[in-house]
């Protein structure tokens, strides 16, 4: 439930609607993904393409590049913790981050539990890929949400399916006489108050991003469409052939989804974007770490 | 009705529009040039991230236009990125409009960890919720700007003109009395767009 500290670090979360929040690995790419209009960047060592070609455990960044990271820019700076690790997210709270995600990219240190993220004064991001996930993730006090799509991939499916199942769950709550909700919210494995609140106002109680895959403007463009709030960019940006440009495009396509011809100018001479792997064809299953 | 078109091109627009809806205008959203082709009575800046709302206003061509209306007397209504895109100066970067005879500094209070809510005195009124959301902090105020509000001496909130600007944000709050009172004091309803 909301108290004041939840209040502040939901109310930051919806002034980062409508923009797009950029994975960056240094100080200068921090700095490209500001000129080009991102709202936020994500401080990590690698990105997800590449933790995905690395392979073995990926862990929270080093808290001095995520600082270096913090000085290059105005706009706020998220970084990733582990899914359970309450210390790396402490170590993120202490360094002044803005906005800490508790991110299936990174290898989870706990196989049941997610942090108890109502203890912290520093916000939190969590991935969800239902209506359950994400009231779930909500209940343990996180202030926002975005879609887990397949990271690192330039696949946009799952990230689609993700977006369409929550979108759909929340009709269908909305739709329910009020002495349903118990039932549901026993199907769901959710509390009963976040899910009325779902029921008495057709929304999230918290603004949800979309993210995993998205390699284009039209990408980006399309996940508004389908009720996105706007856009996390992982891999996509810095793993194509013109950043700067492509970052740019990203941003203009997120604020003007409906405008076709300007998405068709957008995602001109973009250069080469991501090579991309098909979200079936890879054998580690982000999505499927912390439900 | 009067008009309040809502600068629709990133951040807290939503929100501002249920503000100045609950506070009785008629809002609509300005993402392009051609959404203020039609007459209309007020401008309202929502929070956001300034720097990418800026690079937005140009990408669009909407700065001339807006620019040419502010200019010629039309009230504005801005907090926090909004206040950063009217003050003539801000530190480390170039004005927007520069219209508002004030210097900000932006994210003046620190990271997410600092912001915080407090409850004051605004604009006459006692009693006003103000969440500080990575706020600017005004360190200059030019001469005929009047302080509507501070905190720890310092002003929050600023107005000269038809011009209020906000460091906080009351439209994130239920409280009314500051839209409603800046609604009936500065914005003439004159626009019959949507007779």
């Amino acid at each position: 439930m909301e108290n004041e500290r939840s209040k502040t670090n939901r109310d930051l979360a919806r002034m980062l609607k409508g923009g797009v929040i950029m994975d960056v690995t240094t100080p200068d790419e921090a700095k490209i993904a500001e000129d080009a209009g991102a709202v936020a960047v994500m401080a990590l060592e690698r990105i997800p393409a590449d933790i995905r070609a690395a392979g073995g455990v990926a862990r929270m960044s080093d808290p001095e590049m995520i600082l270096r990271v913090k000085e290059a820019v105005t706009i706020p700076v998220m970084a990733k913790c582990r899914i359970g690790h309450i210390a790396e997210a402490r170590i993120l709270e202490a360094i002044g981050i803005d906005y800490i995600d508790e991110s299936e990219v990174l290898s989870p240190a706990d196989d049941v539990m997610h942090i108890d993220k109502n203890r912290f004064r520093a916000p939190f991001v969590c991935g969800a890929r239902d209506l359950g996930e994400a009231l779930r993730r909500i209940a343990e006090g996180a202030s926002m949400l975005r879609t887990k799509g397949e990271p690192g991939t330039g696949d946009v499916v799952q990230a689609v399916r993700h977006l369409r199942r929550i979108e759909a769950d929340i009709r269908r709550i909305a739709s329910l006489r009020e002495d349903e909700l118990y039932e549901a919210a026993k199907e769901l494995s959710v509390p009963i108050d976040e899910l009325r609140f779902v029921h008495e106002n057709g929304r999230l109680p918290v603004v949800n991003f979309a993210a995993g895959g998205v390699a284009t403007p039209a990408d980006a463009a399309l996940l508004m469409e389908l009720g996105a709030e706007g856009v996390f960019v992982g891999s996509g940006i810095f793993k194509s052939g013109d950043p700067a440009k492509r970052a740019s495009a990203i941003v203009r396509a997120v604020t003007g989804w409906e405008d076709a011809k300007l998405l068709a100018e957008v995602s001109s001479g973009l250069g080469k974007a991501m090579v991309g792997i098909n979200a079936d064809e890879i054998k580690l299953i982000m999505e499927e770490r912390g439900k | 009705m009067k008009r309040v078109g809502v600068l629709a091109l990133q951040g807290a627009f939503a929100e501002m529009m249920a503000a100045f809806s609950r506070a009785g205008a008629d809002t609509f959203e300005i993402r392009s040039a051609a959404d203020i082709e039609l007459p209309f009575d007020a401008l309202a800046l929502p929070g956001g991230e300034s720097t990418a709302q800026r690079r937005l206003l140009r990408a669009t061509d909407l700065f001339n236009p807006l620019m040419e209306r502010i200019a010629a007397g039309l009230p504005v209504f801005a907090t926090c990125a909004g206040l950063i895109l009217l003050a003539r100066e801000v530190e480390g970067t170039d004005p927007c409009f520069g219209v508002l005879d004030v210097t900000v500094r932006r994210n003046a209070y620190g990271t997410q960890l600092d912001s915080f809510t407090t409850v004051g005195p605004c604009a006459g009124f006692e009693d006003v919720e103000m969440p500080f959301i990575r706020a600017p902090s005004i360190v200059r105020v030019g001469e005929g700007v009047d302080v509507l509000a501070s905190h720890d001496g310092v002003p929050t909130a600023v107005a000269c003109g038809h011009i209020a600007a906000f460091a906080f944000h009351p439209e994130v709050t239920s409280d009314t009395r500051v839209i409603s009172s800046y609604l009936s004091t500065h914005v003439r309803q004159m626009a019959h767009g949507r007779m």
